[in-house]
């Protein structure tokens, strides 16, 4: 069997942790192979050595059989290697064109000749069927166009060893759709694909065979034909994972959170990033706002949580008009925020994490009196919590929030955020970038405090994650809500068509004439 | 004591690596003094060593003394800094504390003797708390780089002061401000212990407000705010503080703690004038140096502040060897290079502790 690269027990360390750890990982001509890993499982490290960013303390890379050093990323160019990196290097105000000629120009006497170059794109864009206009500006064409730039980048500087790095995190269905379509069609064309992701079903939907990694060490490669899903997840995470996320009927209460025609305008833009937005939420259920980043969410959210002024529309809560409380206000009056970005918002990461469980409880009588910290029920309340939520740190209560994981303190985020005993709770992509293992915590726990009476709202961008938890859906698109979809009737491609503007929903129609 | 737990203990790891600066800044400092003058040299650095000491208990009196205003303006730094804020200002907030203490010392006559310095310090703490808190309040509401608004608050305080001393309180003759002679600190029975030195009630002033600083930062839910705005202001935001109203806080107490410096200092009876000159008051600048030695800890300011205090008395008697006293701020701004690489000494410690761990297991 022919193997376009073979990276024969690699040993990478880092202070204190041995991130790769004997690894071996063969990818034959002609392949979609992919590499499967929680988090922190050592895939990046390993691509990063194969792409020269990383020496290794031992092992040997081949490439076609031969024996390769890889110091940089140009050596790794050289041998025909590529890599679409999960946050696109491009360049947001140049061209297309520009982009994908950045750093090979074509020049002669110091001048740009860019026709060579521009025929050689447009052949290969046809070739492939990528679709791309070569003097479209970075800016202006959508997330899934600039990761076919991206791909034709390395197609451009003829690789032929394709790295993808978790590509589709930031795709609509649709436009994942159309990357697996792409891939398979790179493959016909002879290249080879490495794959990097956590998502089975992606891995089921294209990929020859899989290489599992679990904490730095290598698992055992499979074909995917042979495989069930299950059984990838157990290699991944060392024990059984339950996919289907059982929960019961919804027991739904009175209203919670009513909004009434809220509208945001945007800093960036100037045009309103919330139009127009009403809803409620009851009791008792967990509703769900889907929609591709940045159409209003984010704030959206802002606006109910009190970190952003709004510019119309009121917001009441359980019946009171908080449109102008404050943050304070509203997060001790049972407002719960497990918010978006945990290292900007969640945690002072260089506070520990005991400092960290009491951030919006600390002036309360149970942990201060006139002024003073009351240091052995802080250190009380962070060991019952660490205890109750499985919270795990290498020091306990007084590791640096910065020194723990992803997921523990994701864990602690949703531990302070539960314990404060709320009636609304407010989750925006409480999952984002967590394994397995965590996403189902995090899961279970959203469901139970569902169960117990209080009202959920999420924001996610993970379909799987929003028609699989929440009992109701709505969709919002450039600022305004498009429509309201039962998760349990609309299939993900409808999802995917009301989210990216093409389909709206009874009730929702455009409102440009009326007023 | 167990080397390998004093070795992973986080205090002694900072505290170690400010040490090991210190050490290398005095070799250079010696391979200087070398360089200068080499029969002389381990004279000199002998006398450097012992600092204060070379008077007798007059020096030690007077090492205490200089260490004074360098312990606050070391605080007002090392206070903004553990706040998240660069107080490049406390020079002017000093030199504004000091005017408002003389002024109130020369003017404020209908207040009883025994009473008048208290008052003036007082006023020393709210002129520089104004001035610090100029510059917080443009951080907190219209984001503007802290670093410069105080650098160029220096040079306003400077020549503001300059305008009010000319007009207020001068003494045409000398070109400097007049005595505020009802004003002075009292000794508190530091002129017994060090007989004929400097040393007044303003060096245990200096004390007492480092601990309460330090009380403050780590005791109080006050100080819990105003760390957690430092370290990650849109966190704060999201628990709740109130960031902005920190912000001005921490900026308010960095200047009235420069400015007690100032106020001390130029209410000490040892002839101190402000005098009418283009120059910048280099007490606060001094500050900087502390808090870094410090490691911004109000405690460990105290101690890095007498250091500072007890090798600038070094280099007033290394003088006697015609060796001239910049030396020492030589030395000193070597140390300060050295403890900022003092992260690469802590990683040399952790990996030192790391090896040992190996070893034992």
């Amino acid at each position: 069997m022919e193997y376009v690269i073979e990276m024969l027990n690699i040993t990478k360390e880092f202070p204190g942790i041995i991130a790769n750890d004997d690894i071996t990982l063969q990818v034959r001509k002609g392949e979609i192979h992919a590499l499967l890993g929680e988090n922190g499982a050592g895939k990046s490290t390993l691509m990063s050595v194969l792409f020269g960013l990383y020496i290794p303390e031992k092992g040997t890379i081949k490439v076609r059989g031969k024996e390769v050093k890889i110091h940089n990323p140009n050596d790794a160019n050289e041998l025909g290697i590529g890599m679409v990196h999960q946050h696109f290097k491009l360049v947001h105000n140049f061209t297309v064109l520009e982009n994908i000629v950045l750093g090979v120009e074509t020049v002669q006497g110091g001048i740009l000749r860019m026709e060579d170059a521009r025929a050689k794109i447009v052949n290969l864009s046809k070739q492939y069927n990528l679709r791309i206009e070569p003097d479209s500006i970075i800016e202006d064409i959508s997330v899934g166009m600039q990761q076919r730039v991206e791909i034709l980048k390395m197609l451009y500087r003829e690789n032929d060893i394709l790295i993808f790095d978790e590509p589709t995190a930031v795709l609509t269905p649709q436009e994942i759709d159309e990357l697996m379509k792409i891939m398979k069609r790179l493959i016909e064309e002879g290249k080879s694909i490495i794959f990097i992701t956590h998502k089975l079903n992606e891995i089921k939907a294209v990929a020859d065979r899989v290489s599992v990694l679990r904490k730095g060490k290598y698992i055992g490669t499979v074909d995917v034909a042979n495989t069930s899903k299950e059984e990838m997840s157990e290699m991944m995470v060392g024990r059984k994972v339950i996919f289907e996320i059982t929960k019961g009927e919804a027991k739904i209460g009175e209203n919670v959170l009513t909004v009434r025609n809220l509208s945001i305008n945007s800093k960036v833009h100037g045009k309103s990033a919330v139009n127009n937005v009403s809803f409620d939420l009851r009791k008792g259920e967990i509703m769900c706002v889907a929609g591709i980043e940045g159409n209003g969410q984010t704030e959206l959210i802002y606006a109910l949580t009190g970190l952003l002024p709004v510019d119309g529309g009121d917001i009441y809560y359980k019946g009171e008009d908080i449109t102008n409380k404050s943050i304070r206000y509203r997060n001790s009056h049972g407002i719960s925020h497990i918010p978006e970005d945990r290292h900007k918002h969640g945690l002072v990461l260089d506070y520990t994490l005991s400092e960290n469980l009491v951030l919006q409880t600390y002036f309360m009588d149970d942990f201060q009196s006139k002024g003073f910290i009351k240091f052995k029920s802080r250190l009380k309340n962070a060991k019952a919590m660490i205890e109750q939520y499985d919270i795990r740190s290498g020091e306990g209560p007084i590791t640096l929030a910065r020194s723990m994981s992803g997921g523990n303190q994701q864990k602690a985020i949703v531990a302070r955020e539960v314990e404060k005993n709320p009636d609304l709770i407010i989750a925006v992509q409480p999952t984002r970038g967590l394994d397995v293992g965590a996403i189902e915590y995090i899961h279970t726990q959203l469901i139970k405090q569902r169960d117990m009476g209080r009202a959920i709202l999420l924001i996610s961008l993970e379909l799987s994650e929003v028609l699989g938890i929440s009992d109701r859906v709505i969709v919002m698109y450039e600022g305004e809500i498009v429509g309201e979809v039962n998760p349990k009737e609309v299939t993900q491609q409808e999802l995917g068509l009301y989210m990216s503007g093409s389909k709206r929903g009874a009730g929702y129609e455009r409102k440009e004439i009326a007023k | 004591m167990n080397v390998k737990k004093l070795l992973n203990n986080r205090s002694f790891k900072s505290v170690s690596a400010s040490i090991i600066a210190i050490l290398f800044g005095l070799l250079i400092g010696y391979i200087i003094l070398l360089i200068s003058n080499p029969a002389q040299a381990t004279r000199g650095f002998i006398i450097i060593l012992n600092g204060g000491f070379n008077g007798g208990l007059r020096g030690v009196g007077n090492t205490l003394h200089n260490a004074m205003p360098i312990i606050l303006t070391g605080l007002s730094v090392g206070f903004a800094f553990k706040t998240g804020l660069f107080n490049i200002g406390a020079s002017g907030q000093f030199i504004l504390g000091a005017f408002a203490a003389i002024y109130i010392g020369v003017k404020w006559t209908f207040i009883p003797v025994g009473y008048l310095w208290i008052v003036a310090l007082i006023g020393a703490m709210i002129a520089g708390g104004i001035w610090g808190a100029i510059v917080g309040v443009l951080k907190a509401f219209r984001n503007v780089n802290e670093v410069i608004t105080s650098i160029m608050l220096n040079y306003v305080g400077m020549y503001l002061v300059n305008f009010l001393v000319v007009s207020t309180v001068f003494d045409l003759t000398r070109n400097q401000s007049l005595s505020p002679l009802n004003a002075y600190l009292p000794r508190g029975g530091l002129d017994v212990l060090f007989p004929l030195s400097s040393a007044n009630i303003g060096i245990i002033i200096a004390i007492v407000i480092a601990v309460i600083m330090y009380i403050i930062l780590e005791k109080t839910t006050f100080g819990f705010e105003l760390k957690a705005v430092g370290y990650n202001r849109e966190a704060s935001r999201y628990a709740g503080i109130n960031e902005k109203k920190s912000i001005i806080f921490s900026m308010m107490i960095a200047g009235a703690l420069a400015g007690l410096g100032g106020g001390l200092l130029y209410l000490s009876d040892i002839g101190k004038h402000i005098e009418v000159v283009d120059i910048l008051a280099a007490e606060g600048f001094n500050g900087i140096p502390v808090a870094l030695l410090g490691l911004s800890n109000p405690i460990g300011i105290i101690f890095s502040g007498l250091f500072v205090g007890h090798m600038n008395m070094g280099g007033f008697y290394i003088q006697r060897l015609r060796f001239v006293p910049e030396v020492i701020n030589m030395m000193i701004s070597i140390i300060i290079y050295f403890s900022a690489l003092s992260l690469a000494f802590k990683s040399f410690i952790e990996n030192l502790s790391k090896k040992l761990g190996g070893r034992t297991k």
